[in-house]
This record gives structure tokens, C-alpha cells and sequence, in this order.
């Protein structure tokens, strides 16, 4: 089988299970494309001859009923893996080895998974272009030069390019799927509270939640099935009854109610995307569904009021990385005066800015204006979800207001590359779960993906409507494999 | 009740300062495991060997609330007879520190878990009320080490995230002796709920002092400065006195006091400032968004409710109502569990009136000469008793007693026996006594003679020779009857 990577998770599943592959062949053959891969930049540490070990040590005795029999897989670098580097994408956490396993992560090696490396993202999982990391950009395989989307985009790189069959990235913002929209994949952000964020270096923790990354929605299905678990070690972990995803997965979706919110018509946004929407308003109707026109009053105000939020969390999350404990030091005078010099060289111009705003946002005089705002904004974005889902199952839209864009396009306008985030940040803001799926390409063929929201803790009834969108949209991503020589 | 005769007052030329004192108590929660992480809490442990992931502040890592210490907090606002807030929150106070590994303390601001409340102080010119505004739970932090290296400053996490109670005072006190009157207090309730063992050498309870002066009558509160971490009943008064004395001086000079925080300096015996309002943290605080609001239900605090024992208070009424104590005896009695119990044990077989000036009389002194807590009395509960018998059935006298109770005091020996072995017992046969008042009549025929033709003052002489030729042994009050018919 010389294809080994062009394989989808289910198929390999299937191949290992039936024994036509071994653990060893397919991981020495994401090794292999993996290392003709490097000018992507997507992996930040790899861990190859350990996977490979871990391979053969799984194919001496294979566990076959486990539901990631011996499947590679890297993972994004904000994932705290035991032994092995995790940095964040930041220098302040260059030389950092854990010496404990995020849950997320262990319930993947538990289910059979080896790991391969650690993915490249922005520092601290701040931006949307994956430009912010300290260990450079990744590029998009879609195109030479072209951003991968953030801040999971070496995961989102890693996947489309096939250097691993899925990965778990974390999703802010929209880390997970303005990423896969930029590069063609699919991408899960669960609920709130689904998945621990126990081990993940934390960004903003009442809106970080991690979720899977994959070539299609059953494979998507399948890790979300794996990484969604209560965790005691969490206190915004919830216990509730999570589905066998991938066995209830259905492309039946006939009489789902699914509404289109007005306000996400926003203005300057270009025609490809308002032509992507109606497109995909058309594969609902094919699958059955009804579309319903719904109003979220608040979508205008997510923005804002994600960027008080966000960063402000991110300020105190933040105040741990001071070069006393762990991580980078630089000498300093005094106290003080080590800790300036780390921490301005320990982080970069955008986890910066960001630490600025939330300090400022949380100061005596100011928190009331911003922060306290923010909070009853936020619950109003939320109450707005709450009102629109009396009447339908789910929301469509689209999953960025552009296709992907250059290296360096935005890198000095911040407020153009937050602008990114649009369509996604409502959901983190009102906890719910977010998938976004392929759904075309754009003039230059670059890929486009919509959206869809769904009620909290429905993931299936979500991935059911992607599952059957998917089938309908027959979305086929161009990849040329331009970075092989 | 001559209030003026205590009331504690700087005075100054023509006029007379009144010292309003609040207290921010902080007290360390008695429990196995920290607030938010489960390692152990246990005094004296080596650096750093008893810190958890959390307690490093590692990437990734989640504070986990102890339900332990929330019961415990809940218990003593019971205690302390306030408002248990069924729904409270935990914030994060955001500052730099190194022994502050998570660059914030996770602590309650703007919903604590226990509202107001209330202290009953016993003064020597009757009860006074004290006020809490609030009991809230919060982690200490860990430990910097300055002195055991010339450059660099040494960090011990032991400590880090110890979960501890502030309990805030109302600017109630007004003088040094009822903070110590207060402190004690709530050291004792805490001790009897167990939910804070108030040792203070271990650090497990300190408080901030709010000290502000104004002139006498004055309703507007002057300017306070607050003295940091203070960690003795003693410190504290000496705090207050010279912090007191150095606001007066100020205003008398016709200048204005800052407001900042203080530190007290207990070598020079003086607070110096810390740093000023100016200068003042900006804690950003922000409600903790890896942790829920902690929610508690009315059953949850009900059950609490019946784990309460008798508190002080209560046993103090119980005391004057049940067992006829003054109010001075019975708030010795009750001023801690330890002591209470030991009364209560003694009392179970033997006269109240007479256990109580033993205890509180010979007992305490005996202690307090050996340097003991009640606990680790040589005389135990039972053997007290017993002495208090023998005295009450008048086989030993209160003289004899003493030797008795002496010899006990070397170990925990049974007092019958040491009255049995040693001879000590009193002589109350009339015949015995008869003949031995015969002799020493005859012995001092002169002095006999003398107290008929009316010289009555040397009826003592007698009583007294009576005593030492019985060894002490002889009943006084038969010796008196005898004698008085002899003579």
C-alpha cells in the first residue's frame, strides 16, 4: 500500500484491524512524509524514532479492539506530553518537559494512539495565522506562502499536507476551525466543559476547549468520541452522557431545523463567501433540512467583548511564566527587574499586547467599564443562542469572512487579523460546540469552509448535519505536494 | 459597670484620643490537604517536599476545591453566629511575587462564603460585642528565604496554597487589651469547632492591624494605617500602642496621617511604613474562571449545623446557670475545650464549689509553674476528684490537702493512698483529740491560767500548739469545740 497517508483515520483503523497494515508501516510512513515535509514548518518537536518504537513495540502485541489501534498521531504543542517538550509556541517555554500528561492526550494513548511530535502554533495560542509562534511560520500546503490559519495551524497544516492522519488542536477563538477552514479539513470545537482542559497550557479557561481535527466528519467523530470525558481534575469539566459518536453518526438529517442568522451578513464580506453560504443553505434543503431565518441581536458586539475577555484571562494565566520556577530566565539586577527582562524576552509582540490589554481591561477604574460590560455582554450572546435555539437545531455560516491569506498580509494591522475570528468567536463566548467543514473553493482555488453551531452538549445532532452536508458538498481538497522536492 | 475606669485613651495636653482598632485574622484552616490540591499541609516538612503540580503553578494545571475546607469555614461562621452565603466566589488577586507561583492568590472579594457575624468579648467591666464583617477563604502563599544565601533569595512552597480563613473585624476594638480579649476568643471558638488549631508560633494564625485614632467623642473615623502579618497577641498590642501614640504625635503636631500599610519592626519595638496608598497594589481582581461559583445547600450547612459542640458561650451560661460559677469563673473554665472537659470530668463525682477553686486556684498555678497545657496535667481528672472528696468528707484538711496534692503533682498518684501511706490523715475521734488538747493544757498551765483571767487572745496559741503536736492531722473545727470547753 504505497498510499498509507492519503488514508483516512477509518481507513486505517480498518487496515490495521483487518491486519493489511501494521502499526509500524503507517507510522514510519507519516515518519517518512513527515520528514520530506519540513518546509512546512509544521511540527516544533519531533518525536519519530520514539513513535516508531512505540510502533513496533504496539504490532509485537496488538490491542486491536482499542479505538486507535497504533495510530500515529501529532498533536498541537499546547498539550502538556509527559517527557516530551511542550512549548506553546512561546520561548518562555522552550526548555520545558513536562513530567505529567494533559487528559485529553492520555485518553488518545490510552485508546491505542502514538505519539509523533508536537505541532506548531501561536504563542500561546494568540493569533490566527500561526505567524505569532516563536518557532515560525508553518505554511499552508494549499499554497506556497500561504498562512495555515491559528492558532492551530500546524495541526491544521499537518492534517491537510497528511502528516497525520487527525490531531486535537484547542479552539478559543476559532483556533480549531479557522484553521481547518484555511486549509480544507474539518474541525471540531466541543462544548464547553466536554472536553478537560487539565494539561493544556491555558490561554483564556472559560473559553479554551480542545477538539479534534480531521480529514472528514466521521473521523472527526471518532477522536471527539475519544478525547470527550469527564475530569475530576477539572471544575469546569461536566458530567453528562456523552454518545457513541461515531456509531450514532447519520446523514439523516431530514425536518432538522437549521436557522441562518441575519447578522452574520457582515458588511464588505466578499461575494465568495455570501455565494459559499447560499450554497451551503442549498445542501441543507437537499439534505432535508429547514432553513429558518433567525436574528443573534449581539453577533455585532461578540467581537469586543471577546477581546476584553480573552485577554484578560490571559493576563493572569499568563503571570505564572515570570522565570522563577520553570521555563526561560533571563538575569536580572533584582526580582523585578528579572522578571521584566524575561518576560519581554520570553514573549512576543502579540502574547504582549494581549497581557497589555487584559492588565488594563482588569484595572481599578477600568473593570467595570470593560471587564463587567463584557461579562453581561457576553451573557447576552449567550441568551441570543438560547432565543434562536427555541426554534431551530442548528446555525449555519460561514466559517471565516475570507479565504486564506499571505504570509505577512496582516501582521501589522492586529485589528484586521482578529476581524478573522468573526464568525467563530460568538460560540466559545456562549460555550456551545462549533464544527466547520469544507465546502469550496474561492477564485484561486484556496479553500472555504462554513460553519455550523449547534446546542450545547448536542454534538451529534452537529456532526450528524456536517455528516450529511459533507456527503452532499463532495468536497476535494487541491494539493499538489509543492514543498516535496 | 464603671466603663471610664478601663477605657483605654491617649492623652495628650488638653486633649484625649480614642484608638479604633480592626482586625483582618488569618487563620489557617485545620485539614490533611491544601485548598486546591491535595497535598499535605503538615507543619515542619523539609523545603519543597510537600508541593504538588498545582502548587508549582505548572502549564496546564487546575485548582480543585477542597470540600474539606469549605465545610470548616462554613463551621466556624456558624460559630461565629453569621450568615453562611450559599453562594460564594473565588476570585483572583493578581500580583508578582516569587514564593506566588501562580502569579495571582486565588481568594474571595466580592462574594465571600461567610458574611457578618459576631464576637462576644468577656472584659473585666462586663461583655462587649465585636462585629465581623466577613469570613472568606483564600491560599497562603509559600515562603521566601532571604538570609541563607548573600545574593540569592530562596523559595519554600510548602506552604503555597495552605488554605486559609480571613476573618474581618468590624473597627470595633478600642484598646490593646481587647484585641487580646478578641484574638483569644476566636482562637478559642476555632479551637472548639477544630477548624483552626490557633498556634501562632507555626504561623497558623496572624493578622493586618487597622489602627486609626481621633479625639474622644468623635464619630468620623481618622486615618488608618494597616500593620502587616503580626503574628502574636503581644506583638500586636505593642503594635497598636506605638502605632497609636505615633498617629497622636502627628495630629498634635497639627499634621495629617497617611494612609499605607506598616509593618511592625519587633526588635526596635516600632512600625515603620511599607509603602502608601500611592503605591498600592492594583490586585486586578477577577473572578477565577477555572473555578465555579461554590454553591452550598441549606441541607449541606444543616448537616453542618448538628457537628457543632457547645460553644464557649454557651457552656459559659450553661456553667453560671447549672453550676452556680461567677462569671469570672466560668469564662476561665470555658477558654478552652481542653479545660472545660477537665472541669466537667471533675465535677462528675465531687463538689462543684471546691473543684472549681482547685482547678482554677492550686490546678492552674501548678500548670503554669511547670509550664503545661491542661492536656498534659500530672493530675488527671478522676484523682482531683478523689482529693476533692477526701476534703468534703473531712478526712484530710484544705492544709493537708495541699501536701496531698503536691505529692501528686510528681505523678498521677491515687490521693487515698498518699494519705494512707503517708499518715495524713485527719484525727476527728474527740477521745484522741481530748487527750492530746489534756496534754498540752497541762504542758502551758501558765498560759492557761492567763486566758481564764481573761486574756482570750491566747486561745490562737492553743489552736496552733494543738496543730503541730498533731502533725497538722487534727480536725480544726472539733480542736476549736474541745478546747474552748477545756480552757
Amino acid at each position: 500500500m504505497s498510499d498509507i497517508t492519503k488514508q483516512s483515520l477509518s481507513e486505517l483503523i480498518k487496515n490495521i484491524k483487518d491486519k493489511k497494515l501494521s502499526s509500524t508501516e503507517v507510522t514510519k510512513a507519516f515518519v517518512e512524509r513527515s520528514e520530506k515535509s519540513k518546509e512546512l514548518n509544521a511540527y516544533v518537536t519531533e518525536d519519530f524514532s520514539a513513535a516508531i518504537d512505540k510502533a513496533k513495540k504496539f504490532d509485537e502485541n496488538p490491542n486491536l479492539d482499542l479505538k486507535l489501534p497504533g495510530i500515529p498521531m501529532a498533536v498541537k504543542d499546547l498539550f502538556c506530553t509527559k517527557n516530551v517538550k511542550t512549548t506553546a509556541g512561546s520561548k518562555i517555554l522552550n526548555n520545558f518537559i513536562p513530567t505529567y500528561e494533559s487528559t485529553v492526550t492520555q485518553n488518545i494513548w490510552n485508546e491505542g494512539a502514538i505519539l509523533l511530535g508536537k505541532l506548531n502554533c501561536d504563542e500561546f495560542a494568540m493569533g490566527s495565522s500561526n505567524e505569532t509562534s516563536f518557532f515560525g511560520c508553518v505554511q499552508n500546503p494549499i499554497d506556497k506562502d500561504l498562512v495555515p490559519g491559528g492558532s492551530s495551524g500546524g495541526s491544521s497544516s499537518a492534517v491537510a499536507a497528511q502528516l497525520t492522519p487527525i490531531t486535537i488542536g484547542t479552539d478559543t477563538g476559532g483556533s480549531i476551525r479557522q484553521p481547518a477552514s484555511f486549509t480544507g479539513i474539518v474541525g471540531l470545537k466541543p462544548t464547553y466543559g466536554s472536553c478537560s482542559r487539565y494539561g493544556i497550557v491555558a490561554f483564556a479557561s472559560s473559553l479554551d476547549q480542545a477538539g479534534p481535527m480531521a480529514q472528514n466528519v466521521r473521523d472527526c467523530a471518532l477522536l471527539h468520541e475519544v478525547i470527550s470525558s469527564y475530569d475530576e481534575k477539572d471544575s469546569t469539566s461536566i458530567d453528562f452522557k456523552r454518545n457513541n459518536y461515531v456509531k450514532e453518526l447519520t446523514n439523516n438529517i431530514k425536518g432538522k431545523k437549521i436557522g441562518i442568522p441575519k447578522e452574520y451578513r457582515v458588511d464588505a464580506m466578499p461575494k465568495e463567501i455570501e455565494d459559499l453560504w447560499k450554497k451551503g443553505i442549498d445542501y441543507a434543503k437537499d439534505c432535508g433540512a429547514e432553513i429558518i431565518d433567525i436574528s443573534l441581536p449581539h453577533t455585532n458586539y461578540a467581537l469586543p467583548t471577546y477581546y476584553i475577555v480573552a485577554p484578560a484571562e490571559a493576563s493572569s494565566n499568563l503571570a505564572r511564566y515570570d522565570g522563577v520556577k520553570y521555563g526561560f530566565r533571563a538575569d536580572g539586577e533584582n526580582l523585578i527587574d528579572m522578571y521584566e527582562k524575561t518576560r519581554s524576552e520570553g514573549f512576543g509582540a502579540e502574547v504582549q499586547r494581549r497581557i497589555m490589554i487584559g492588565t488594563y481591561v482588569l484595572s481599578s477604574g477600568y473593570y467595570d467599564a470593560y471587564y463587567l460590560k463584557a461579562q453581561k455582554v457576553r451573557k447576552l450572546i449567550k441568551n441570543d443562542f438560547d432565543e434562536a435555539y427555541k426554534k431551530v437545531d442548528a446555525i449555519l455560516t460561514p466559517s471565516t469572512p475570507s479565504s486564506a491569506f499571505k504570509i505577512g498580509e496582516k501582521t501589522n494591522d492586529p485589528v484586521s487579523m482578529y476581524l478573522n475570528d468573526i464568525f467563530t468567536v460568538p460560540v466559545n463566548l456562549a460555550g456551545l460546540p462549533g464544527i466547520s467543514i469544507p465546502a469550496g473553493h474561492d477564485a484561486k482555488g484556496y479553500p472555504l469552509g462554513l460553519q455550523i453551531i449547534g446546542k450545547a452538549f448536542d454534538e451529534q445532532n452537529l456532526l450528524n448535519i456536517a455528516y450529511a452536508m459533507e456527503e452532499k458538498i463532495n468536497f476535494k481538497n487541491k494539493i499538489t505536494d509543492w514543498w516535496i522536492k | 459597670m464603671s466603663k471610664d475606669k478601663s477605657e483605654y485613651l491617649i492623652n495628650r495636653k488638653d486633649n484625649q484620643y480614642e484608638v479604633v482598632i480592626g482586625l483582618e485574622v488569618h487563620a489557617q484552616v485545620t485539614s490533611e490537604s491544601k485548598l486546591f490540591s491535595t497535598s499535605s499541609t503538615k507543619f515542619g516538612a523539609e523545603p519543597n517536599t510537600q508541593v504538588s503540580l498545582v502548587d508549582a503553578a505548572l502549564p496546564g494545571m487546575l485548582p480543585v476545591i477542597n470540600e474539606y475546607c469549605v465545610k470548616q469555614a462554613i463551621k466556624t461562621g456558624i460559630g461565629l453566629k453569621a450568615k453562611i452565603n450559599k453562594r460564594s466566589v473565588f476570585d483572583r488577586k493578581n500580583y508578582f511575587y516569587a514564593d506566588l507561583p501562580q502569579g495571582y492568590q486565588i481568594s474571595q472579594f466580592k462574594d465571600p462564603i461567610v458574611g457578618e457575624g459576631k464576637v462576644i468579648l468577656d472584659m473585666p467591666d462586663g461583655q462587649k460585642e465585636v462585629g465581623i464583617e466577613r469570613l472568606h477563604l483564600e491560599q497562603d502563599a509559600g515562603k521566601s528565604i532571604h538570609d541563607l544565601d548573600p545574593k540569592n533569595t530562596f523559595v519554600d512552597l510548602n506552604r503555597s496554597g495552605v488554605a486559609l480563613m480571613e476573618i474581618v473585624s468590624k473597627p470595633d476594638l478600642r484598646s490593646p487589651d481587647e484585641v487580646n480579649a478578641y484574638v483569644k476568643k476566636l482562637r478559642s471558638i476555632m479551637r472548639y469547632l477544630g477548624t483552626c488549631d490557633g498556634n501562632m508560633q507555626e504561623g497558623s494564625l496572624r493578622a493586618d492591624v487597622n489602627v486609626s485614632v481621633r479625639k474622644k467623642g468623635s464619630k468620623v473615623f481618622g486615618t488608618r494605617c494597616e500593620i502587616k502579618n503580626v503574628n502574636s497577641i503581644k506583638f500586636m498590642q505593642m503594635a497598636i500602642e506605638y502605632e497609636a501614640n505615633r498617629q497622636v504625635d502627628l495630629i498634635e503636631e497639627g499634621q495629617s496621617i497617611d494612609q499605607e500599610t506598616r509593618l511592625f519592626d519587633t526588635k526596635k519595638n516600632e512600625t515603620r511604613s511599607m509603602r502608601s496608598k500611592e503605591d498600592a497594589h492594583d490586585y486586578r481582581y477577577f473572578p477565577d474562571p477555572d473555578l465555579l461559583p461554590l454553591e452550598v445547600s441549606d441541607d449541606f450547612i444543616e448537616k453542618l449545623k448538628l457537628e457543632i459542640p457547645e460553644l464557649p458561650d454557651e457552656k459559659k451560661k450553661r456553667f453560671i446557670e447549672k453550676f452556680k460559677l461567677s462569671p469570672y469563673e466560668a469564662t476561665i473554665l470555658v477558654s478552652d475545650n481542653e479545660t472545660s472537659n477537665y472541669f466537667e470530668n471533675v465535677i462528675k463525682k465531687s463538689d462543684v464549689k471546691l473543684a472549681t477553686n482547685w482547678i482554677i486556684g492550686e490546678l492552674f498555678a501548678a500548670l503554669n509553674e511547670k509550664n503545661l497545657e491542661i492536656t498534659e496535667s500530672p493530675i488527671s481528672a478522676g484523682n482531683l476528684s478523689k482529693l476533692i472528696n477526701l476534703i468534703k468528707d473531712g478526712t484530710i484538711s484544705g492544709k493537708i490537702a495541699k501536701t496531698v496534692f503536691e505529692n501528686m503533682m510528681e505523678g498521677d498518684k491515687d490521693p487515698k493512698k498518699i494519705v494512707e501511706e503517708k499518715g495524713l490523715k485527719q484525727e476527728s475521734d474527740p477521745k484522741a483529740l481530748e487527750a492530746l488538747i489534756d496534754k498540752v493544757i497541762d504542758d502551758n498551765r501558765e498560759k492557761a491560767n492567763e486566758y481564764k483571767s481573761g486574756k482570750v487572745k491566747l486561745f490562737g496559741f492553743f489552736v496552733g500548739q494543738v496543730m503541730k503536736v498533731s502533725g497538722g492531722k487534727a480536725n480544726p473545727q472539733l480542736v476549736n469545740e474541745i478546747l474552748k470547753k477545756k480552757l
